[in-house]
């Protein structure tokens, strides 16, 4: 076995990113590929959560101790990115809820929540738009 | 007494900056409360209007000569922990383009919004209030020197957007803003990692701080990725072509005073992103040496300025057609940019300017047709031009300054541009710019045609001109469209001032 | 008056008559009246101009700056001088021939026709006094589109067709093409300015002054150069009035103005001569010549037909421009008067029988002569005079011009020139010919009226008559244009 041991560490080494990507390359994916609108704002969520990831694990240093003073305490990790992606979550929140409330009136206006479904319908105003053409 | 007048006078003062975002801020759940839709109107009105005076007196501060940036520290924290508000004469100039605009089309948001096919009458007060936030947010975008604060208020404002659009009555309105609202998060998602990236390798978030430390390490890859993500996110936020797809139905679903307001400001408080972060945090050298962006804008701004031109020619919905031609504008201001010169720069800014008074009145005049007429595609233009002559002179003087005939402001923006491309010997991108406009000959005189050949519809024959208090905002940015086409030293001298600025010095010839 | 004044009221008289038409609108006689008025006034201004820049006076007006270095200025010319003179004379003329015309043709709008003839006419009065390309560019662009509401005045599928050509091209060519080399020349000269031989420092490269020169010739849409041509048979669809001071005079007359103005002014007649491409324009500019004589021939309306041979006319004087010798530069500048009286003659003309015999077709006027005997001797003054040949003025421009092909020894345009004149005998001469010596009897015989000589509305009658002695009257007096064009080379 001569594998390379470099190379092995880093990539394990890095596994926090790799968590991030994959994790980022989910919600991408759900986003783009379902078409029920709830589940978009779950794949959106999680494509957001994955950079509050990327942002704690970046603040984090190894062998350093949470960021209180404390006597014999000689390196901490950094507070700030904590900081910020509280702010983050927070601005996701609001994010996720107005998504939401959105979805729920578009629920009443077209009686479902598919994505096909809803472009359908509004293909079918868009004819009706072209119809009206001047004559 | 005299003197205590002085004092609150010199502290307000050296308050201006910060209260320019505490103002709409707090004044959006004051109007909750207010609830009342007269009173409301008043309100927003005059918190708007408070903050273009501001804005004036901000950007009269700034650009006296020698004049240094106005810093501002929130809580007395100093840079580069606590964060910023930093002023200097971009954001001042934009600032004032947005406030006023966002001034004028408020005046006509009273009349507009009576009629039931803009929005829901019980609707009023959270129009207003989303108008405050999403004011709040863009002045905050404007103002802050800190990165990460930059993304804060970017959200605010496009949480705010998102409420302003799905307002509309049209039911697609909401579809329109359930897509804009994916597009846009991903978007700010993405300049949230840029911005994760730089503090990762920098360890700062100031901007001023930034620009300074990442000369250093132009060689990184991080940076590089930091960049690509950051100009990604912004970009969609700009709605540049192939990333616009979220904006033709926004605009067009929304409210027409939430559309004008929109089109005057958004994309341009977003154009403000892609100047400070390309010119000022990363600079140029490491924007158009290091990283060929010059090519990527300039590709997509050309194909942008055709492709949405060409569609835009097909749009039966006129509000969808000019919202169509705003991506096509974009073109060219991101043009202006991708030429990585002062000259450049200045055209793009210009046509920032230019295009915010082009849009907003024409915009304007379509919700003063959509309160008369009751709709806005082609067939209900029919005739406008006899029924409504004022509403459709300004319709087709806003169209004439899209075109860029002289003596309006588009000519003003248009030759800048192409003095700028010649300059450095761009000719096929002048030749593009050139067939663009001619494109836009072809989607506005449709309109002309209709409006003035065409007999009206029996329903519309006898359609009254629209309200004086609909007339006046949009003649008032008629007459700054022709007026700026005439007299550019203000917006010429202060652009100049600008790019010098932020080349560090380069002339312009 | 002071010269100042003089400059402001020439550029603003027409624009002054706008609120006034306006307000006079449903009071019809005042309203024209006030039309006439206006002209006659115009013109004697334009008049004291004249006998100023005679006087050795520099006349001079800055209206304000668009771009630093860059203002909205004025100065007389002698080339402008020619033009405006035209203009301006021919102005209150077309108004009393559109006061029989438009009453006898019960034309609707006629508030709005009066004032977008004014507005035009102003733009005409930029255009001539321009001072640099920029001030020219922008009355360029409002000339074309202030005359877009009277080309498609009738307002029918047909007026808006024909429209939309007119609108097309002229905004497309001076868009792409023109407002590029305006530009471009900005860039490369540092200055717009109208400067007699030229303003291009002499180590610019002349492939870069050849293509600008290419932009502008195409560029300037209104001097009708092929493949630009199409929007001039187009705009023939509006009211005659219209065609005849616009169409034969003002608007092309612009377009070959700035033509002119670009060679002796941005270019220089020296360095126009070393460029690369001016050869090929100038044979292109033949081309024109002989491909729209031949066009017209073929062309059975007679409004059609007097647009080819515009088209045709066009090309003389552009293709003297491109000559880059004195000769053909006076042969150009002279042969804008000489053709602006002659063809608005034909125009008034065909106009006249249209109204009067409800005839708009060449094959139809056979035997005509009889019931409007001074509108076709008109026709055959006039058409001598776009022949070029005595008693009428176009005699001594197609001298010039034929002088000027001599002089730079292009012997193919010569030829061009000898043949377009033959055929322009062939497309034109046989109208009046055909018309008081018919081939064949004309089906209906219209009557005329006791008392009166001629069919065609009395103001019209007296406008053509007008016109056609002034055809005549150039001939003996053409000293005086003579003298004003020798001062540009």
């Amino acid at each position: 076995m001569s594998f390379d041991s470099s190379f092995l560490e880093t990539f394990f080494g890095l596994y926090n990113d790799w968590i991030v990507v994959a994790l980022m390359m989910c919600g991408f994916f759900i986003v783009i590929a379902d078409g029920n609108l709830i589940k978009k704002v779950v794949g959106l969520t999680l494509f957001q959560t994955s950079v509050f990831i990327l942002y704690i694990s970046m603040a984090k240093i190894l062998g350093a101790s949470a960021p209180i003073a404390a006597e014999g305490i000689e390196s901490y990790s950094n507070p700030l990115p904590h900081v910020l992606i509280l702010t983050a979550i927070v601005v996701s929140i609001s994010t996720t809820a107005v998504a939401l409330a959105l979805i729920i009136r578009i629920k009443k206006a077209y009686h479902t929540v598919e994505e096909d479904e809803i472009q359908r319908w509004d293909v079918r105003i868009h004819r009706s738009d072209k119809r009206a053409k001047v004559r | 007494m005299e003197n205590w007048l002085m004092e609150t006078f010199l502290w307000n003062n050296q308050q201006l900056p910060v209260l320019q975002i505490v103002v709409p801020l707090l004044a959006a759940p004051l109007c909750l409360l207010i609830n009342h839709r007269w009173y409301n109107w008043l309100f927003t009105l005059a918190v708007s209007s408070f903050s273009f005076f501001v804005a004036a007196l901000l950007l009269l501060q700034v650009s006296q000569e020698g004049a240094e940036p106005i810093s501002y520290y929130l809580g007395g924290w100093l840079p580069p922990y606590g964060i910023e508000i930093r002023i200097d004469q971009l954001n001042a100039f934009v600032l004032m383009l947005i406030t006023a605009m966002s001034t004028v089309v408020l005046l006509s948001a009273h009349t507009s919004l009576e009629n039931k096919i803009e929005i829901a009458p019980d609707k009023n007060t959270y129009l207003y209030v989303a108008y405050l936030l999403c004011l709040a947010g863009l002045v905050g975008i404007l103002l802050t020197g800190d990165a990460f604060n930059l993304f804060v208020f970017l959200e605010v404002s496009s949480l705010a957007t998102y409420t302003l659009i799905a307002l509309g009555r049209d039911r697609r309105a909401l579809w329109a803003t359930f897509q804009y609202l994916v597009m846009g998060t991903i978007g700010a998602t993405f300049i949230l990692i840029g911005i994760g990236l730089l503090y990762m390798k920098t360890g700062t978030l100031n901007m001023a701080d930034l620009a300074q430390r990442l000369p250093e390490l132009s060689e990184s890859r991080t940076i590089f990725v930091a960049f690509c993500f950051f100009i990604v996110g912004v970009c969609l936020k700009i709605a540049l072509f192939p990333l616009h797809f979220w904006l033709p139905n926004a605009y067009a679903y929304a409210p027409t005073v939430v559309t004008a307001f929109l089109a005057a400001s958004a994309t341009k408080v977003a154009l403000y992103i892609v100047i400070r972060f390309v010119f000022f945090v990363f600079g140029v050298e490491f924007s158009f040496t290091i990283i060929p962006l010059e090519k990527v804008f300039v590709i997509l701004g050309t194909l942008g300025i055709i492709i949405a031109s060409l569609v835009a020619i097909k749009q039966q919905n006129i509000k969808r057609m000019l919202a169509y031609s705003s991506v096509a504008q974009i073109g060219y201001m991101v043009l202006g940019v991708s030429l990585s010169t002062a000259a450049g720069l200045m055209a793009g800014l210009l046509h920032l300017f230019n295009h915010a008074l082009m849009k907003g009145a024409l915009f304007l005049a379509l919700g003063s047709i959509l309160y008369r007429i009751g709709g806005v595609t082609l067939r209900h233009m029919q005739g406008v031009g006899k029924t409504m002559p004022f509403t459709m002179a300004a319709f087709l003087v806003g169209g004439l300054s899209i075109i860029g005939v002289p003596l309006t402001v588009g000519f003003v923006s248009k030759w800048y541009l192409l003095q700028a491309m010649l300059a450095e010997g761009w000719y096929v991108v002048s030749i593009i710019i050139l067939i663009g406009s001619l494109l836009s000959v072809i989607y506005i005189w449709k309109i002309v045609e209709v409006a003035y050949f065409k007999p009206a519809l029996p329903n519309n024959a006898n359609v009254k001109e629209s309200p004086l208090s609909l007339l006046i905002p949009i003649w008032i940015l008629v007459a700054a469209n022709i007026y700026f086409g005439i007299d550019t030293r203000l917006p010429v001298a202060l652009t100049e001032q600008i790019s010098i600025q932020l080349f560090q010095g380069v002339a312009i010839p | 008056m002071s010269v100042n004044t003089l400059m402001q009221l020439v550029l603003v008289l027409p624009l002054c008559l706008v609120p006034l038409i306006l307000l006079l609108r449903n009071h019809p006689n005042l309203r024209e009246g006030a039309s006439i008025l206006f002209g006659v006034l115009q013109f004697a201004l334009v008049w004291q101009i004249f006998g100023h820049f005679e006087n050795g006076e520099s006349l001079t007006l800055t209206w304000f700056t668009i771009f630093p270095g860059l203002p909205v200025a004025f100065e007389v010319e002698p080339l402008g001088l020619i033009f405006a003179l035209v203009a301006s004379s021919l102005w209150p003329l077309t108004t009393l021939y559109a006061i029989g015309y438009m009453r006898s043709h019960n034309e609707q709008n006629q508030t709005r026709f009066y004032t977008f003839f004014a507005i035009a006419i102003f733009a005409v009065m930029g255009i001539a006094f321009a001072q640099n390309l920029m001030t020219l560019f922008i009355f360029y662009e409002v000339l074309t589109l202030s005359t877009f509401p009277l080309v498609t005045h009738a307002g029918t599928e047909n007026a808006k067709k024909g429209g939309r050509i007119y609108l097309g091209i002229l905004l497309t060519t001076s868009i792409l093409f023109f407002l590029l080399a305006v530009i471009g020349t900005w860039v490369t000269a540092g200055t717009l300015d109208f400067k007699l031989n030229g303003i291009f420092a002499s180590d610019s490269s002349n492939s870069t002054l050849g293509i600008l020169l290419a932009l502008f010739i195409f560029g300037i849409g209104k001097a009708a150069i092929m493949p630009f041509h199409k929007w001039l048979p187009s705009a023939m669809v509006a009211p005659t009035p219209v065609s005849s001071l616009l169409h034969a005079v003002a608007v092309v007359k612009a377009g070959v103005f700035t033509v002119i103005k670009v060679c002796v002014y941005t270019f220089g007649i020296e360095r126009l001569g070393e460029l690369p491409s001016t050869e090929f324009l100038a044979y292109l500019a033949g081309f024109t010549i002989l491909a729209s004589s031949i066009i017209a021939l073929r062309q059975n309306n007679l409004k059609a037909r007097l647009a080819y041979s515009t088209v045709s006319q066009l090309g003389y004087v552009t293709m003297g421009a491109l000559l880059a010798t004195p000769l053909g530069i006076i042969g150009s500048s002279m042969h804008i008067t000489m053709h602006a009286f002659s063809k608005i003659t034909l125009f008034f003309c065909a106009g006249a029988i249209m109204v009067a015999a409800h005839k708009k077709d060449v094959d139809q006027m056979q035997g005509l002569g009889k019931q409007m005997p001074l509108t076709f001797i008109a026709f055959a003054i006039a058409s001598l005079g776009i022949i070029g040949l005595p008693p009428a003025g176009g005699t001594w421009s197609k001298w010039f011009l034929l002088m000027g092909t001599v002089e730079s020894e292009y012997w193919i345009l010569m030829v061009v020139l000898m043949l377009s004149s033959l055929l322009s005998i062939a497309y034109l001469l046989t109208i009046p010919l055909r018309a008081f010596f018919p081939k064949e009897k004309p089906q209906e015989e219209l009557t005329l009226p006791a008392g009166k000589i001629d069919l065609a509305p009395t103001a019209s009658l007296v406008a053509l008559t007008l016109t056609a002695i002034a055809c005549i009257f150039l001939f003996w007096y053409a000293d005086a244009i003579y003298h004003l064009a020798s001062k540009l080379v």
